[in-house]
């Protein structure tokens, strides 16, 4: 029970942190102060947590453009990460590749991605090398609702079943690929199926849909997803329902959904949901919850101080790193 | 040195990396028990089995974009691509993917992997079967692109490929493969990446040709050399990292310049050493450079018009005796 506690004590701090990120990265960019586009994790913290948290140190994930939170929950590094978002040289990227590519290789991330649905076929290649190289790695892949209308993840999942390769294909459905809703009853769609993971059937593998907002249903899903990969039970699809709380960038309107629908899943959010399961099962008081909060607040401040006083890239940096470990 | 074709070459190639490098495996359509469309792996599956010679469905875009994730989790594939003109397929994967995968992570990911992919008309294949698509990823930072003219090069280039750790865009040509040509047996021969060859020395005129305008400059040098005309036939090899300075060096001492290519004109990769030789070399040119390329229309099917399409020897030399 307290290796339990322990977990799910650092789920809720995970999840904690990814909400911390976020909502200092949105004021930022507000302000000004942060480059380009960022789509933001808000709201949908239960999935990564709870799908990272099935993985060992050995294992790789596939990160999408809406990525901070996979990445934090990965174990990265919060100053280089909120370095990259700035665009300084200390960031994770040396400032080159921002929101959309920020990645620690080092931590199996194979890359954030800007092309929706690249990262399917990236995760079936890395599950190949767990074949060919007998490595025993999992490889989880993390895609959207629009993702699961492209042809990579048609081809990616195809490949992955023929060759039952060690990939856990996670589609974080949450509910829009930017203005198309994923389903519904009439009016706009983007697929006239309910669940994405209807779409497992024509693999000939397992697919399931869980409550994407309880990090715990996450967990064991993608837990025991993981498990069949690693004993060579081959690739599934888990699909997790959750919603995002922002637009799909910073500055988008939202024209393309109703307030009471945001407030409705607001009432669903998966932090205070898991805060106040651990609350009934008396695994956590108000006071420690308190703690943990002024922890993860000071480690997002710092991250910032870290950035604002990180240098700019040097400009020679322009044309490095074009070839890897070579100029040419 | 055995004689090998130039189809031999590339299979001998990808033979001695795996044995090497037990991280290098190969994947393609029909490239397993069928041996490649145009039998270039050949029996290569029953040598290294079906794991490190697999066979894919028809599936260009997960062909290249696995070999993005396998190549960045440590293993080295050689992904087939049928046809070059196959390559608008997997595009993204190509050009936004393993091309950008170690400037957007700030050198952390290396994506080690070669696509093979055989390039060129003359077969009667039509548009879409004879497309050749060098220029397109010679644009790309990020993208090494190869382009072999002998079963000797064919051998040592692949195998520098393999070994590098970017991604490499290899291109045969069909007409090539069935060519027979002296090739080192030593496990270790290679020709780094980024080195021309002057097939043939002369005095009068440079060529620079590539793939097979390389074998059409040579025919096209041998006729001229009858009537006292010298040319020099440089195959760059590689058209990324381009080797400037040894068609600097030629055109320095024959101060004439053809660059001939079996692409379309238009944007092709003649036009890229035509604006290198311009701005580095304007002065040791005695006149302006001619370029020879097939004319900007897709490849017909017809042998009659394949056959005025294509730019054959008579072209080039036409081009030198309008030049010398």
């Amino acid at each position: 029970m307290k290796e339990s506690k322990d977990k799910m004590i650092q789920m809720l701090e995970d999840m904690m942190v990814i909400r911390e990120f976020e909502s200092t990265v949105q004021k930022h960019f507000a302000e000004g102060e942060i480059p380009g586009f960022v789509h933001l994790y808000l709201g949908e913290e239960a999935v990564a947590v709870g799908a990272c948290n099935a993985l060992e140190e050995k294992d790789y994930i596939t990160s999408t453009h809406r990525g901070h939170g996979h990445l934090l929950a990965r174990g990265g590094d919060v100053n280089k990460m909120m370095a990259e978002i700035f665009g300084k040289a200390t960031g994770y990227n040396k400032g080159k590749g921002g929101s959309m590519h920020i990645a620690d290789v080092s931590l199996g991330i194979l890359g954030a991605n800007g092309i929706v649905g690249a990262g399917l076929p990236i995760a079936a290649g890395s599950g190949i090398t767990s074949q060919i190289l007998d490595t025993g790695a999992v490889t989880l892949c993390f895609f959207g609702d629009g993702a699961s209308n492209r042809g990579t993840f048609h081809e990616a999942i195809n490949l992955a079943s023929i060759w039952n390769l060690p990939v856990v294909f996670v589609c974080e459905n949450n509910m829009y690929a930017i203005s198309m809703p994923q389903y519904r009853s009439d009016g706009r769609k983007g697929q006239n199926i309910k669940d994405v993971s209807d779409r497992a059937v024509a693999y000939g593998i397992s697919g399931v849909t869980v409550d994407g907002n309880d990090v715990m249903a996450v967990n064991e899903a993608v837990t025991e997803a993981v498990k069949k990969a690693r004993n060579g039970g081959g690739p599934s699809l888990v699909e997790c329902k959750t919603y995002r709380h922002r637009g799909h960038f910073e500055g988008d309107p939202t024209v393309y959904r109703s307030d009471e629908e945001l407030e409705e899943w607001k009432k669903k959010d998966p932090i205070s949901r898991f805060k106040n399961l651990l609350k009934d099962q008396e695994l956590l008081d108000d006071a420690e919850y308190d703690e943990l909060k002024e922890k993860v607040e000071a480690r997002i401040k710092e991250a910032v101080d870290f950035s604002q006083n990180s240098p700019d890239p040097d400009p020679s940096e322009v044309t490095t790193d074009v070839y890897y470990g070579e100029g040419v | 040195m055995s004689k090998l074709t130039y189809a031999e070459a590339l299979r001998e190639a990808m033979a001695e990396e795996m044995e090497r490098d037990k991280s290098v495996f190969i994947m393609g359509e029909d490239v397993g028990v069928f041996g490649g469309c145009f039998g270039v792996t050949g029996d290569l599956v029953e040598r290294f089995g079906e794991d490190r010679v697999r066979d894919t469905p028809i599936t260009e875009t997960a062909i290249v974009g696995s070999a993005v994730g396998a190549a960045m989790t440590g293993s080295r594939p050689i992904a087939e691509i049928m046809f070059a003109g196959f390559l608008g397929v997997p595009m993204d994967e190509i050009f936004n993917q393993a091309a950008k995968m170690c400037y957007m992570t700030g050198g952390q990911a290396k994506v080690p992997m070669v696509l093979r992919a055989p390039n060129g008309a003359g077969i009667g294949a039509a548009a879409q079967h004879s497309e050749r698509t060098e220029a397109w990823f010679v644009h790309v930072p990020g993208l090494k692109v190869v382009y072999p003219s002998t079963p000797a090069d064919a051998k040592g280039l692949l195998k520098s490929a393999v070994r590098d750790d970017n991604p490499v865009i290899f291109f045969e040509h069909k007409i090539l493969y069935n060519h027979k040509g002296e090739v080192p047996d030593d496990k270790d021969f290679t020709i780094p990446l980024g080195k021309a060859d002057v097939k043939r020395e002369g005095k009068d005129l440079t060529v620079v040709a590539t793939g097979i305008l390389v074998t059409y400059a040579l025919e096209a040098a041998e006729k001229l050399a009858e009537e006292g005309i010298e040319i020099e036939v440089i195959d760059p090899r590689t058209l990324v990292p381009f080797d400037k300075e040894t068609v600097l060096d030629s055109v320095e001492k024959t101060g004439k310049l053809i660059i001939a290519s079996e692409e379309t004109k238009r944007g092709s990769f003649t036009s890229e050493v035509s604006a290198v030789v311009a701005k580095e070399g304007l002065f040791l040119l005695e006149q302006p450079i001619k370029r020879i390329c097939a004319p900007d229309a897709p490849v017909p099917f017809s042998s009659a018009l394949e056959k005025v399409y294509i730019p054959g020897p008579e072209k080039i030399i036409s081009a030198v005796k309008e030049m010398v």
